[in-house]
């Protein structure tokens, strides 16, 4: 069978061809771009935090008419009242262990800072930015982070200062990621480093495999895994506590809290976001993601479904104008797969032009989308894809019209039109 | 006549009801889905105080030197104020109103016995915050110029903590127990809750859930010790600790907003702030050129990126899917009319002018539009009710159904169907009597 009949034909209909195959260039456009978003979208709320989230929860809560975490006795009072919390929630049932802590991946409340190797350097121009995870000794076992180098923190390392007290830590953990930026040698564990610009050394005991940074927005991208655990419990008028709980008992725990934090001292701030499953901080912090991925996903599939139909739609058109031409062709010889055939490759030559557009399409808008927003360059398999995608549904979208095209009897040719 | 085309149009959208769904629905969804989005788009980068917001600046100094910046080739300064200069230029109140603001969230405790303690967030402001930004009072008023300098115990609440301590109702002159001291109400906020958040951009980024409870008297908080809860940027460890040494340092953590009535107090506060920075070059503290900005508010937002950039994308695709469904919409019109090319043959040939035919067409393809538009106002419907399933609520919770949404939208679909129906109109209009009646 020869190209030439099916594209004289298709001169014969340029409008509707050149409509066909605008839409499916656009079509393409979008939804590569919009596949690549939502694959993008995946991989970011997929990504694992380090650390071991069941049974996990976080309490926030701040006391009424505490003494200033700005002076010594007043540090000193905050302290034994923050210990009291400790041990009330570490005597429930249903608790298997508890740390104080300043924040939580994904929380997005950050303190964040630098580390350098010589002491004074100014903080923006420190060796890696990174962010501070304060807490005592039970921290690395609650959160469930793996060691991977030296030791943990021991009870005779905990320190305790005012929450705006900028005095260096004597020893701190790392994550892996840090430590090789700093110390690309490797053997992180005993070296000296410098915090924020201080000239009072620092010194690495310790490195944990993997801890995300708590914030999710963009301008930490250049240090989402550089965290730096440090021995020392925060001492300001509110305390944060996070708690793992027995397994499976996520639930009784977390409904404990509230009575027992109140019976230890009523003064005190406790509303309904106090006490919050780790589950309900990563669902909140990566709701725009998956927001944002169904909503691409919602959008291609509409464009599809118009697409194909569009496709379904000008197609049976054709076989009905042409009707008495396949009865024709059927009475001169021509086999319904014959018939068949034709308006597959019709519409194969009709997509072909339209992904070519279409990819052209595609690239132009990825390239637009990266000047403006925050975009990557879309890789080659998701453009392939698309494109396999597109002719296949092409083709389709085009079986049952042909086929009814095929089903034309010989006939037709000596009826008049 | 026209009763006539409506009646034609109706006859030949029955005749091949397949193929008037499937525009019906194309058009139905492309409209839906940008108005959904669009409706989300409208609402976070709305202007939050159309009336005043072009005589609203937000001021900016350098305080960090280019060096703090790196080498990022914008040399912008930061977008907030350390809090030496913010109480520099509130001495200084070269503009006609201006504030400087902090965030904050003290506890209150209610006077009634058993009842727990409650946070609160709220912001510390200077008097001329509320006549400033218009800000609706229920009950009594903001507080006066003498109570900043006395730094008197004095608090505005939100409607929603008036209802929480006092049951509602005019409490001007009672008391509230915040962070262990008394405050006495001297207002009480009628329903306000802009969104964005544009007078503490800073601090916000934008768009919060909750709404704010407290408004203290800027020097009776500082004075008090009740620290910032917002955002606080370094470019070195302050050197004293606390919240005093946070006010000694570097540090920028202080909103500013003040009001320019015309051009030439533009002018004037630009230059009142190049010279403060050349003085504070001469006395030693910046050893760098002046570097400040003063933006008004559109400008200001535009500038801190309030409009979350998904919500751009997200329009921008579903404006794409509109486009792809009108496609579609010609090629099926196309395909509809001119397979009545016969009919248009014998009504040429009875005498029918081609206005008459490019009338009879875009008719019908107006009914499909308006069919498509009823269609998508139900599917805005669904689509503004779904947001909240997959937006951040506070997001979500701006994006309504109002009338101008639904107006627009049955508008757009007519609109755009009919344009979509012109090439194919004009086809038909083009069809040849003669031929069409001898291949009959």
């Amino acid at each position: 069978m020869t190209m030439h009949p099916i594209l004289a034909a298709l001169r014969k209909h340029k409008a509707g061809v050149v409509l066909i195959a605008l839409q499916i260039a656009l079509t393409l456009a979008i939804v590569c771009n919009a596949v690549f978003i939502i694959g993008q979208r995946i991989e970011r709320v997929n990504r694992p935090t380090g650390l071991v989230e069941n049974d996990l929860f976080l309490v926030t809560q701040q006391w009424v008419g505490a003494p200033s975490g700005d002076e010594p006795g007043g540090v000193a009072k905050l302290d034994t009242m923050q210990l009291e919390d400790l041990a009330a929630l570490r005597n429930l049932p249903d608790v298997a262990s508890v740390a104080p802590i300043n924040t939580l991946p994904l929380l997005n409340s950050s303190w964040n800072g630098s580390m350098a190797l010589q002491p004074g350097q100014e903080l923006r121009q420190g060796q890696a930015r990174t962010t501070y995870y304060f807490g005592d000794e039970q921290m690395l076992s609650t959160l469930g982070l793996r060691l991977v180098a030296g030791r943990g923190f021991t009870a005779g390392d905990v320190q305790h200062r005012g929450f705006r007290d900028t005095t260096s830590p004597a020893i701190v953990i790392v994550t892996r990621e840090l430590a090789d930026k700093l110390f690309p040698q490797g053997g992180a564990v005993g070296k000296t480093v410098y915090i924020d610009g201080s000239s009072s050394p620092t010194a690495i005991v310790g490195v944990v495999e993997r801890l995300q940074v708590p914030s999710t927005g963009s301008w930490v991208n250049a240090f989402t895994w550089n965290a730096t655990l440090v021995p020392t419990r925060l001492n300001a008028n509110f305390s944060r506590y996070v708690v793992r709980a027995k397994p499976g008992r996520l639930d009784a725990a977390m409904r404990a809290v509230t009575p027992a934090l109140y019976k230890v001292n009523p003064m005190r701030v406790l509303d309904d976001d106090s006490v919050r499953s780790f589950a309900e901080i990563r669902d909140r912090a990566y709701r725009a993601d998956r927001g944002m991925a169904i909503l691409m996903g919602v959008v291609c599939l509409i464009l599809l479904c118009v697409t194909a139909a569009g496709i379904v739609g000008l197609t049976s058109f054709w076989v009905g104008q042409r009707h008495r031409q396949i009865g024709v062709r059927r009475a001169l010889g021509a086999r319904k797969v014959d018939i068949l055939r034709y308006f597959q490759i019709e519409n194969l030559l009709i997509a072909g032009a339209g992904v070519v557009i279409g990819v052209l399409l595609a690239v132009g808008l990825n390239l637009w989308l990266m000047s403006h927003y925050e975009m990557t360059r879309i890789p080659v398999p998701y453009v392939l894809t698309g494109v396999l995608a597109m002719l296949a549904i092409g083709q389709a979208a085009v079986f049952v019209p042909a086929r009814r095209a095929s089903n034309v009897p010989p006939v037709e040719a000596t009826r008049a039109a | 006549m026209f009763s006539y085309y409506l009646e034609l149009a109706l006859r030949s959208l029955k005749r091949s009801p397949g193929l008037t769904a499937l525009m019906v629905l194309a058009i139905g969804f492309g409209v839906a889905a940008s108005m959904t989005s669009w409706s989300v788009f409208r609402a976070v980068s709305g202007d939050p105080i159309p009336w005043k917001s072009s005589k609203l600046f937000v001021p900016q100094i350098d305080a960090w030197g280019p060096s703090a910046r790196g080498n990022d080739g914008r040399n912008e300064p930061s977008d907030a104020l350390n809090y030496t200069d913010a109480m520099a230029l509130m001495r200084d109140r070269r503009a006609k109103l201006q504030s400087a603001m902090y965030q904050i969230s003290p506890s209150v405790v209610p006077a009634q016995a058993g009842k727990h303690p409650l946070n609160v967030s709220g912001h510390a402001v200077y008097s001329e915050f509320f006549p400033m930004l218009d800000v609706p009072f229920r009950y009594g008023s903001g507080w006066s110029a003498d109570d900043d300098t006395q730094r008197a115990a004095v608090v505005v609440i939100s409607t929603k903590l008036n209802e929480k301590l006092f049951g509602g109702g005019n409490s001007v002159g009672k008391t509230v127990n915040i962070e262990g001291n008394d405050y006495r109400v001297v207002g009480v906020l009628g329903d306000w809750n802009p969104q964005p958040r544009f007078y503490d951009v800073v601090n916000t980024g934008g768009f919060s859930e909750g709404v704010e409870d407290v408004f203290l008297p800027f020097e009776r908080a500082i004075a008090s010790g009740i620290p910032n809860d917002g955002n606080t940027n370094c470019n070195e460890t302050p050197k004293e600790s606390g919240f005093v040494g946070l006010q000694r340092s570097s540090c920028v953590w202080i909103a500013y907003m003040a009001l320019l009535e015309d051009a030439a107090a533009v002018t004037a506060y630009r230059q009142y702030l190049d010279g403060y920075a050349s003085d504070q070059q001469k006395a030693g503290r910046f050893n760098w050129a002046p570097n400040n900005r003063l933006r008004d508010l559109p400008a200001f937002l535009d500038h801190e990126e309030v409009v979350p950039s998904d919500t751009k994308v997200s329009l921008l695709v579903a404006l794409g899917l509109l486009m792809v469904c009108l496609v579609n919409t010609v090629g099926l019109l196309l395909a509809k009319f001119l397979r009545r090319s016969s009919e248009i043959g014998v009504r040429r040939a009875l005498g029918a002018p081609r206005k008459a035919i490019y009338l009879q067409f875009l008719t019908e393809a107006g009914m499909v539009g308006l069919a498509g538009g009823v269609m998508g106002l139900l599917l805005t419907g669904v689509g503004v009710a779904s947001v909240g399933l997959v937006l951040p609520k506070s997001i979500s919770d701006l994006a309504r159904l109002d009338l101008s949404l639904l107006v627009i939208t049955l508008l757009v679909a007519v609109v755009a169907t009919v344009l979509a129906g012109l090439y194919p109109t004009f086809r038909a209009s083009r069809v040849q009597p003669a031929w069409q009646l001898k291949s009959n």
